[in-house]
This record gives C-alpha cells, structure tokens and sequence, in this order.
C-alpha cells in the first residue's frame, strides 16, 4: 500500500469526486463525509509519502509501469512531498469547514459544488506531484477550470470577476503551452528531468529557442499566481466568491503556482541557467519589491474585510517570487517554508472572514465589532493567524520572514529587504485596526448605531465545523513556528543539491 | 530578400504568431464577452497550429508502417521513429549548435510508437528494412494536441456558462455596461 501512495495522493479526490457526482446527486447529505472521507485518506498517502521521501529520498513512481523519460512520471523529492502535505491538510481543513458555508450558499448545488472542489484539489495535487511538463499543464487546466466554475458560484460581481479570471487565465495556461512546445522542440522531452539533462548534455545555455520557452513559460506561471502587474482578476474574484471557495483557493491556488515557479527554476531550466546565464534576478527581485509595496498599499485601501485580504495575497506573492530571484540558498529555503506557513495563514485568516460573513452577513471591517466576547474561540484563531501575517514569534510567520530577510541580506538586495519590513508594518496597521474594533469596539457610526447592537446581540460562537477547523489551523501555525527547524533541514537538504552561492 | 526568405520558410510559425496576436488582441480589447472567448478560441489554435508545424517535415507521412514494409523484414522499431523525432526536432529549429540527442527525441516517441512495436515484434526474423525516417512526421506533437483541444473545448464551455449567467443577470454582453450597472447599483 504505501508502495502506491505517491498516486493515491491524487486519486483519492479524483475518484472520490466521480463518486459524488453521481451518488451526491440524489442523496445530499452523503457528499460531505465522503469529501472528509476522501481527503483524509489523501493527508494519510501525503504524510506516508512524505515519511518515505525522508527516509529514501527521491520517490520516482511511474504510472503504468513505463520508464519515466518515456512515460509519465510522478517525481517526488523533499520539495514537493512538503507542499503536497500542505496542501492536502488545508483541503481537508477547509472540507470540514465547508459543512455549513456550501449548503447556506449554494443550497441547489451541494454535489456538483463539491465535485469541483475534489477536482480542484485532484489538479492542484497533480501539479504538485507530477515530474512532466505537458502532463502538468492538464493538470494546470484540470484546477484552473474548475476553479472558475467554483468562482463563478458566488454573486454576480464573483461570476464577472471570474469571468476576467477565465480569460487572463486561459492566456496564462496558453504562454505556458507554448513554451513547453519550445522546450520540447529543442529538447525532445517532456520529463522534467530529462528535459535539465538534455538542456546541459548539448549545450543549449545560449539557444535563443530555450530563451523564448523560458519567458513564455515563467510569464504563463506569473499570470496564473497574480503576480504584481499580472493581477488584476484576483482581488474581486476571491472576494466575492462563495466563502468555501476563497477558503480553498486564497491558500493554495497562489502557493501551488509559486511552486511550480521553483520546481522549473530548479529542476527544469537549472538555477546556472535561470541565475546566472540570464542575470535577470536583480530585475525581478524589483518586480517583486513593487509587488509587496503595492499590495501591501492596495491592502491599506480596503474596508471590505476578505478584498483585504487578497491584496496581502498579492503581496505575499511578491515574498515568494522575490526570495526565489534573489538567487541566494537561504532565500530559497525562505521562500519554500513561505510556501507552507502562507498556505496556513492565508487559510487562518480567510476562514475568520468566512465566518464573520456567515455569522454577521457583512463584507466590511467593522463587522468584527465587539466579537472579542462574543466569540473569544473565533478571535484566537484569528490572533494566531493575524500575528503570523504580521511576523510575530513564535508563529511560522514569523520564521519564513527571518529566513527571506536573511536572504535578502546575503545577497545584498536591500531594496527587498526594506519592502518585507514595510509590508509586515502594513500588515500590522491593518490587523491591529481589526483587532482594536474587535476588542474596543467600533466608533459608532452617526444613525447606524440606534439597530446597531440588536443584530449583534444574538452573534455567539460558531458551529463546531467552522471554529475547529480555524483552531486547528491556529495550532498548525504555532507548530510550524515552533518546529521550523526540522521542516527547514528537510527543505534545506533539497535546496543543497542545487548549490545556490549563498551571497553573491 | 533575406527577411523575405526568412518569412517564406518558416511561414506557418509566422501565421501562428499572428493568429496568436488577432487572439490577445480581441481578449484584451474587445468590449462584448463573446467576443471575447472567440478570441479565446482563436488564441488556443494558433498555439495548436504551432504544435503540429513542430511535427511536420517535407514529404513525410502519418506514422504508420505498411504491409508490405513490414513484412520479410527486420527492423528495430523503436530506433525508426526515435531518429524521426531527432530529425524533426532539428529541421523545425534550424539551429546549427542543435546536436539534439536522438535519446532524447525516443521517451516522446515510445509511447505513440508502442502500439506497432508489438505488431513489429512478431515480425522479426524477417531480415532487415530499411525505413527512412524522413517519410514519418512526429505524432507526439499531434497526440498532444488532442489534450489540448479537450481543454480548449472544456474552457470555451465555461466561458460560455458564465457569460449565459452574466447575461441572464445583466441583460447585456458589453462589458462597460455590465461595469456600468455594477456602479450605479452600489
């Protein structure tokens, strides 16, 4: 059994998702313990898969017994057996939250709702473990499409916005495409692995073609994790997307991209070739500077609590492309736990937002009023996620910061250096705001005040679904921070083989 | 004259990219949502119309082996359409440093050439046959696209359901006045 637990990972929602369609159809109320059902057993396969890869290293598992240049391959090394767990617990995280959100907000559509929620995570879990390039742009579409249909689900200005999302993504997937075809003219594979070895085997460093097939697809990759100027369809579609489909999608859509990024930074073009053929990094690393700068201004901005938060995903995505650009080993180690301690954030924060808008029925900040008593479990959850966020010990944020900052030193790009610690003051601006409204109270409102307290006496505590998955959320954040050492060695020890200067 | 000729050889790429342009262009800029997916649709054929251009050479035909080629000869399949796939890889990129390894070119073979290996099999103690594996296009490229046009397919379908929605909300396709309702609304 856990010889197949690389595929497992994946088949579990894949099959699991076949099953809900047809049986959830006619009986409700089956769908959401199969989902729970089904993503634990993908937690346990990503756990087990994650035990292995530590223990024997890389895991190649080869689907229908082909050799891996010729058939598809599952590759698994210390990178993505991280991410694959990560993303799997935030699934199944957000299943068990998505009890009471998915019937109040799509009461007609519970099972087909949560077959693209199952397909969704099937494809991202692809992406994640899959060592071939075309087999991860199916996969790439098999998340994208599913996610706009999930988008698309929640108000009208969602299903625009989504709409946007469809085309800037199609065009994403498309640039990715293409330059895997690029790839392949000159390389004649598809396996990410063969595709490096080839690239070193003839000397393709100066081939003008390799060039062409690196932008397309480092461009496709940006458009799809909204990078700064790339990412104009995120903040209105996460915003007004159904609370379950933030919840699944701010955490891991992002991350996963971002790991992709790494994974053809790494793996396929090399970091000689990506670092320091082309030189670019210092360009990028600006990119990535006026990424967090803006994101953090755009967040700064919003009084709609969840709109916020996609602006700090945007410039949490600056973080992360920056650490990978600044082309420095520690960097490299901070931005894969950044991978991991976001996803956890992210979710944290976005399951307070979702319960907050089931719970009071509004979008602002303010709606947070006075909730320190009223919800004293809920407002912890959040405190956790919050100081993370913001970069406080012994939180996991707090850690992947130190590690990009201390990136950003070596390599002596101080401009990103700066923005980290800019954002993370804006953050702490803007969580501490919430918090003063939470715990003060918010300044009365001139003729809002007078039915003000009546809707806001009867909030109490959430259903036992939407506060445990936000505590337990709460804990893995506290047991990231507290344990950041051993997930850095396992990340460190993929990072070594690469032999990142560090501090150029 | 060089540029010209530079044009006429690689002509398709040429008219890959400029479908690819009329494709953005209408995504980008064009202000009904239908059209816009028509530039969608435009968009992914032009990246298929590159895929398959990848695969072709002159004078070459589908991958498939006749009868009579097959039979009282002996022959290495595998290494038939391996140098195909070599050839091609470097006739289509026109680089002179593309010493691109015929290894390489195989794994993306093996799979599509699978299905006549076992066929060969059977065949080979008939002496030897020599196939020239300029006759043969690359059918990865191909059976690639056929992924990709499921996909595009599938896109179109959603795009199209969310503007079915968007018009049954707004009543209008044009995006400035969908923007325009949403303001006057709030």
């Amino acid at each position: 059994m856990t010889e197949q637990a690389p595929v497992l990972i994946l088949l579990f929602p894949f099959l699991t998702a076949i099953v809900v369609a047809l049986v959830g159809i006619r009986i409700k109320t089956v769908c959401w313990p199969l989902v729970l059902l089904s993503l634990a057993g993908s937690v346990w396969a990503s756990l087990v898969t994650l035990v292995r890869v530590i223990e024997s290293g890389t895991i190649s598992y080869k689907l229908g017994g082909w050799d891996p240049p010729m058939g598809i391959e599952f590759r698994i090394d210390g990178l993505n057996a991280l991410v694959a767990v990560t993303v799997t617990i935030v699934a199944l995280l957000v299943a068990i939250y998505s009890r009471d959100g998915v019937i109040s907000e799509n009461k007609n559509k519970v099972s087909q709702y949560y077959t693209l929620f199952l397909l969704l995570i099937a494809g991202l879990l692809g992406m994640v473990i899959t060592g071939d390039a075309f087999n991860l742009y199916v996969l790439l579409e098999i998340s994208a499409l599913t996610s706009y249909a999930l988008l698309a689900m929640g108000n009208i200005r969602a299903t625009l916005a989504s709409y946007k999302y469809l085309i800037m993504g199609t065009i994403g997937a498309s640039f990715y495409l293409l330059g895997v075809g690029y790839l392949y003219m000159k390389t004649g594979s598809l396996n990410m692995v063969d595709i490096h070895e080839q690239l070193i085997v003839n000397h393709l460093d100066g081939s003008s073609t390799i060039l062409v097939g690196f932008i397309l697809i480092t461009v496709g990759v940006w458009i799809k994790m909204a990078f700064f100027p790339l990412h104009a369809w995120l903040p209105n579609a996460y915003a007004y997307a159904p609370t379950t489909s933030s919840a699944i999608m701010g955490p891991l859509v992002t991350k996963v991209m971002i790991y992709v990024m790494i994974r053809m930074v790494l793996t396929v073009f090399g970091p000689v070739y990506a670092f320091e053929v082309l030189n670019w990094d210092n360009i990028i690393v600006w990119l990535a500077v006026i990424g967090i700068v803006a994101g953090s201004i755009g967040a700064l901005a919003q009084k709609d609590l969840r709109k916020m938060l996609t602006f700090l995903i945007i410039a949490e995505v600056g973080y992360m492309v920056g650490g990978v650009w600044l082309a420095d080993e520690t960097g490299m180690v901070g931005s894969i736990f950044h991978i991991i301690s976001d996803a956890f954030m992210t979710l944290c924060v976005f399951l307070f937002a979702g319960i907050i808008y089931t719970k009071t029925g509004r979008r602002d900040i303010n709606a947070v009023d006075g909730l320190f008593k009223k919800m004293p479990l809920t407002m912890i959850g959040f405190l956790v996620g919050a100081f993370s966020l913001i970069g406080i010990p012994p939180t996991a944020g707090f850690f992947s910061k130190w590690y990009l900052i201390q990136g950003g030193i070596n390599s002596g790009n101080w401009e990103y250096v700066v923005a980290l610690l800019f954002s993370s003051l804006v953050n702490a601006v803007l969580f501490f705001r919430i918090i003063e409204i939470a715990h003060f109270g918010a300044k009365p409102v001139e003729g809002h005040d007078a039915h003000h307290g009546d809707d806001h006496a009867k909030i109490s505590e959430g259903s036992f679904t939407q506060v445990f998955p936000l505590l337990a959320t709460a804990a893995i954040i506290l047991g990231l921070g507290i344990f950041n050492k051993e997930i850095v060695s396992i990340i460190q020890d993929f990072v070594s083989q690469f032999n990142l200067v560090a501090g150029i | 004259m060089e540029l010209l000729e530079g044009i006429a050889d690689r002509f398709n790429y040429w008219i890959y990219v400029i479908l690819m342009m009329i494709g953005l262009f209408a995504m980008i800029s064009k202000n009904n949502l239908i059209k816009k997916l028509i530039g969608m649709s435009i968009f992914q054929t032009a990246i298929i119309l590159f895929y398959v251009s990848i695969s072709y050479k002159e004078g070459a035909t589908i991958p498939i082996l006749y009868h009579d080629q097959v039979h009282g000869a002996h022959h290495e399949e595998a290494s038939v359409t391996e140098t195909a796939a070599h050839h091609d890889a470097e006739q289509v990129a026109h680089e002179a440093s593309a010493d691109v390894h015929a290894e390489a070119s195989d794994h993306a073979e093996h799979a599509a050439s699978s299905d006549h290996d076992d066929h060969a099999v059977s065949h080979e103690d008939h002496g030897s046959l020599e196939i020239d594996p300029d006759l043969f296009v690359n059918p990865l490229p191909h059976v690639l696209m056929l992924t990709a046009i499921v996909v595009g397919v599938a896109t179109l379908g959603v795009g199209l359901a969310i503007t079915q929605k968007l018009y049954g909300e707004f009543g209008t396709l044009e995006e400035s006045e969908i923007l325009e309702q949403i303001k006057s609304a709030k």
